[in-house]
């Protein structure tokens, strides 16, 4: 296994000392006002922030919260969208000792009121009124929770509890004390030790509650040094940051990465815009969970259903030359002289345009993570030549352990292990990891950390294998591989990815585990099969009316024969439902990162399974679902079952 | 705000027959009754579109009877439109910025050779846009779209910007939940106190509307309207207690559960 040096690409020697808010604090004096440390689109322009100010915010945020009342280990907690202010306080909340807790901006009042209460949380970060409410909401049921700090003033103006302070007045508190005592915030960094925990990340959790993982400096640290060191980024690059910081792929960009190279992190208008502002910046590197790349992919999809003739014609053959260079690389043949000249033919005609609408013009590397993604998102994607990546990890080891290396890609592993990162398989096949940057341990869990945490090893829970070259190969969930009818061990995700290629299929969720045969549970993208609906001069009101429409369950039974091409043929299809409603992760069926919950959803649907594994030609379903604000509906319908032929 | 005595015929018809209202500083007043009672007609005399045969408008004291309708926008009297009234060919931003016209102060030659003073004042204009009212009304990530290809509750969000964009000290909102659905509504209700009470803005409202159930949360007072004639004009409580009221108006009781 490869051992990397100590010392990370911007020359910074990464040490068990060294912490976070010590690597801020040198790289904001040596970049100072010269450097753009993030930049924020706001009313319409890009604002930059330097280094220089990126100090001072976190600076007077920092002695803020000690005048507050901040001790060392307390925790502080963050909620709100990607934006500087929210980076600031989790960097504030390093700098003054403070442990760091995430939420899900769109987390329902109940799991932020756990994780909170759980976490013994005393400061919490909101953007602004949404998160206020729920803050308000959860005060009286959490009693070390102390104050709540807002920084958009936006519909603040009737708030009067005295536990809510602004960001500005924690900020002038810091500046009061910070003229009183000067020197108190170096100080409190030089205190510091990378042995202390600095992330209390809590796990979306396929299973259970979410656990609190205990990640310390030199986990994050060393974990960024190790990636960086396989896939160099530069301070002249551009990250956008607009996924959740609350998803440890984002914390390990902007921080454990971020902070080393000193590259900018670009923060979006708004969460709607975050599209065209990643086309506007043109990143260099990206890190998303595969539900980008597959809406990306349906995107384009869709608009070359839109096309003219002559456009469909170019994007057709652009494509098959793409597709026969990515498929000579991945076998790692050589590319003959005139493949490349018609690889760069496709490039000029359609490939330079799609990607530069895609964002994706600058991307060195793209990372795709945390759960599987299908080999024919992935082949589109190396198609139009943008360098995607496979990447394993979790939380449990500050993000990622494994990653694709350049040039020796293949879609079905996830790669070759990070320096200083062991990987093996333990004799049940699940994978176990040691690194530098595996995990303290689960916040009030003694029985999990034991559990995960064995003589320095992390055991995932997942199952797989290391193939000939030497790339892990990553089965699924071990409760989530299924047994198909002849006895051989198949994984349902990977049936999911193919059905969901299709820009038809927003989820598919396939059933089969010890079953005679496949069947699956299918969720049409509402806004693609609407415009379908709409060529086809089918009336729909709804998504429940929509989905039910026997000419939309034509349209998915061709979708699903396509995907049962080339399967075996006890891994097809051979019946499925249309559901009437979206999986959703405020109905507990996706976590937050958006991974099906098997187990939930198996309970939840118990009907649909039985009907799929019987003689009927219908499922009568009989049911409440909660909007997003509250109100309830109720459901009363027959959904058809629909026989694939195979 | 003051109309006194208001006469308006059609011909024949009868439109407002002797209509007097008083709207204070810093309230929404509503203006309720059934279909063509005369909301319209009585917005269409106060931004002058209408001019009455009787009676007189006072705007901050002043007469106004005289004036036209720009003359009016210039005082800080804007409205919206019961359906929307939109360039959709324009984009969002180009349809804001018409509203901001009347504040422009330099002239075409300057405006022709977009000299420094011009540029600078259409930068200010351009920032005030920006910060106040896309902020405000969060339409981000519509700004460069044509208006016409956007959905109606958006195309009233447009509409409602380009209104605020004159920045006006009395606003008249003509049925702007029309037609909106319930999240929608649920937006605009917050936009329309957020312009009423934000520090920034102390918009005095006029507002025309049917679903009883915005109107009685927002109003400060409601100004109930039947055929021309006024039937009350007091508090939420009040109206709602009024057996006239009752009777001619909100009817039954599902009538003032709309949408709830």
């Amino acid at each position: 296994m490869p051992q990397g040096g100590n010392t990370g690409r911007s020359g910074i020697e990464i040490t068990r000392d060294l912490t976070i808010p010590k690597l801020f604090l040198e790289r904001a004096r040596a970049y100072g006002k010269g450097k753009v440390a993030m930049r924020e689109k706001e009313f319409g322009i890009w604002r930059p922030v330097t280094w220089q100010d990126y100090l001072e915010n976190v600076k007077h945020l920092a002695l803020g919260l000690i005048s507050l009342g901040l001790k060392q280990g307390d925790k502080v907690a963050m909620i709100g969208d990607n934006r500087p202010e929210g980076l600031w306080a989790e960097m504030a909340a390093l700098c003054a000792r403070g442990v760091a807790v995430w939420l899900f901006q769109d987390c329902l009042m109940d799991e932020v009121k756990y994780i909170v209460d759980h976490s013994d949380t005393r400061f919490l970060f909101g953007e602004g009124q949404e998160e206020a409410d729920k803050a308000i909401a959860i005060f009286d049921d959490c009693p070390r929770l102390e104050k709540i700090i807002w920084d958009d003033p936006k519909g603040m103006r009737n708030y009067h509890e005295d536990y809510l302070i602004s960001l500005k007045e924690v900020q002038r508190l810091g500046k009061a004390l910070d003229q009183k005592e000067p020197g108190l915030f170096e100080e409190l960094i030089n205190q510091g030790h990378g042995d202390e925990v600095a992330l209390l990340f809590y796990t979306s959790g396929t299973t259970a509650l979410p656990k609190g993982a205990l990640l310390s400096h030199w986990n994050l640290l060393s974990m960024g040094r190790n990636l960086m060191s396989v896939d160099p980024c530069f301070e002249t690059d551009d990250f956008v940051s607009y996924l959740p910081f609350a998803w440890i792929g984002e914390q390990m960009m902007s921080i454990s990465c971020g902070l080393q190279i000193g590259f900018t992190i670009n923060f979006p208008e708004e969460p709607e815009t975050a599209q065209e502002n990643i086309r506007e910046i043109g990143p260099h590197v990206m890190f998303a969970p595969p539900r980008l790349y597959e809406q990306m992919t349906r995107t384009v999809q869709v608009k070359y259903l839109d096309a003219s003739w002559v456009k469909r014609k170019i994007f057709e053959l652009a494509t098959k030359i793409g597709y026969h260079v990515a498929e000579l690389q991945f076998q790692k043949k050589s590319v003959a002289w005139y493949w490349r000249c018609l690889q760069w033919l496709a490039y000029i005609s359609m490939e330079k345009k799609l990607k530069d609408h895609l964002g994706l013009s600058r991307v060195r590397y793209a990372y795709s993570g945390g759960a599987a993604m299908g080999p024919d998102h992935f082949r589109f994607f190396h198609a139009l030549g943008v360098n995607l990546k496979q990447i394993y990890g979790q939380t449990e080891i500050a993000g990622i352990s494994v990653v694709h290396r350049n040039g020796d890609i293949k879609f079905d592993t996830v790669g070759v292990p990070l320096p200083q990162t062991e990987v093996r398989i333990a004799e049940d096949g699940e994978i176990i990891s040691k690194s530098p940057s595996v995990f303290q341990g689960y916040y009030k869990n003694p029985e999990a950390t034991e559990k995960t945490l064995q003589d320095g090893w992390l055991y995932s829970g997942d199952r797989g294998f290391v193939d000939e070259d030497g790339h892990l190969v990553v089965f699924d969930r071990s409760k989530d591989v299924m047994t198909l009818s002849d006895g051989r061990p198949f994984s349902p995700q990977y049936l999911e990815t193919r059905l969901k290629f299709s820009p038809y299929l927003k989820d598919a969720w396939v059933i089969g585990d010890e079953r005679e045969y496949v069947t699956a549970v299918t969720c049409i993208d509402y806004s693609v099969v609407g415009k379908w609906a709409d060529e086809k001069k089918l009336t729909y009101t709804s998504y429940p009316e929509l989905s039910q429409k026997p000419e939309v369950y034509d349209l998915v039974e061709t979708q699903i024969r396509q995907a049962n091409k080339d399967l075996p043929e006890v891994a097809r299809v051979r019946k499925f439902i249309n559901l009437y409603k979206e999986f959703d992760p405020d109905d507990d069926e996706l976590t937050r990162t958006r991974k099906l919950r098997r187990a939930f959803v198996e309970k939840r649907y118990e009907e649909i399974v039985a009907a799929l594994y019987t003689e009927t030609d219908a499922v009568h379903i009989d049911t409440t679902i909660t909007y997003e604000d509250g109100r309830k509906s109720h459901i009363k319908t027959d959904l058809p079952i629909r026989k694939v032929s195979v | 705000m003051a109309l006194e005595d208001l006469h308006m015929y059609f011909g024949r018809v009868g439109a407002l027959a002797g209509i007097s209202l008083e709207v204070s500083k810093g309230e929404i007043h509503s203006i309720i009754g059934p279909n063509g009672a005369g909301k319209t007609v009585m917005m269409n005399c106060i931004n002058g579109l209408y001019h009455p045969q009787r009676g007189n408008i006072y705007f901050k004291g002043r007469n106004i009877d005289k004036l036209k309708a720009y003359e009016r926008a210039k005082l800080g009297i804007a409205r919206t439109f019961q359906k929307v009234e939109v360039f959709g060919g324009m984009t969002v931003l180009d349809n804001i910025r018409l509203g901001r016209h009347i504040h422009l102060r330099s002239g075409i030659t300057s405006g022709a050779l977009y000299l420094g003073k011009t540029a600078r004042e259409e930068i200010e204009h351009r920032a005030f846009i920006e910060a106040e009212i896309i902020d405000l009304l969060e339409i981000e990530h519509i700004r460069d779209k044509p208006v016409g290809m956007l959905p109606y509750g958006l195309q009233k969000r447009v509409e409602l910007g380009r209104a605020l964009a004159l920045e006006p000290e009395l606003l008249i909102l003509d049925e702007p939940l029309a037609g909106l659905n319930l999240e929608e509504v649920e937006d605009m209700a917050r936009f329309i106190l957020d312009i009423n009470e934000e520090e920034r803005w102390k918009v005095t409202c006029i507002l025309v509307e049917h679903d009883m159930g915005v109107v009685m949360d927002l109003s400060d007072r409601v100004f109930v309207l039947n055929f021309g004639n006024k039937i009350i004009d007091g508090t939420p409580e009040q109206v709602q207690n009024h057996p006239e009221v009752i009777k001619a108006y909100l009817g039954e009781e599902d009538l003032y559960a709309t949408r709830r």
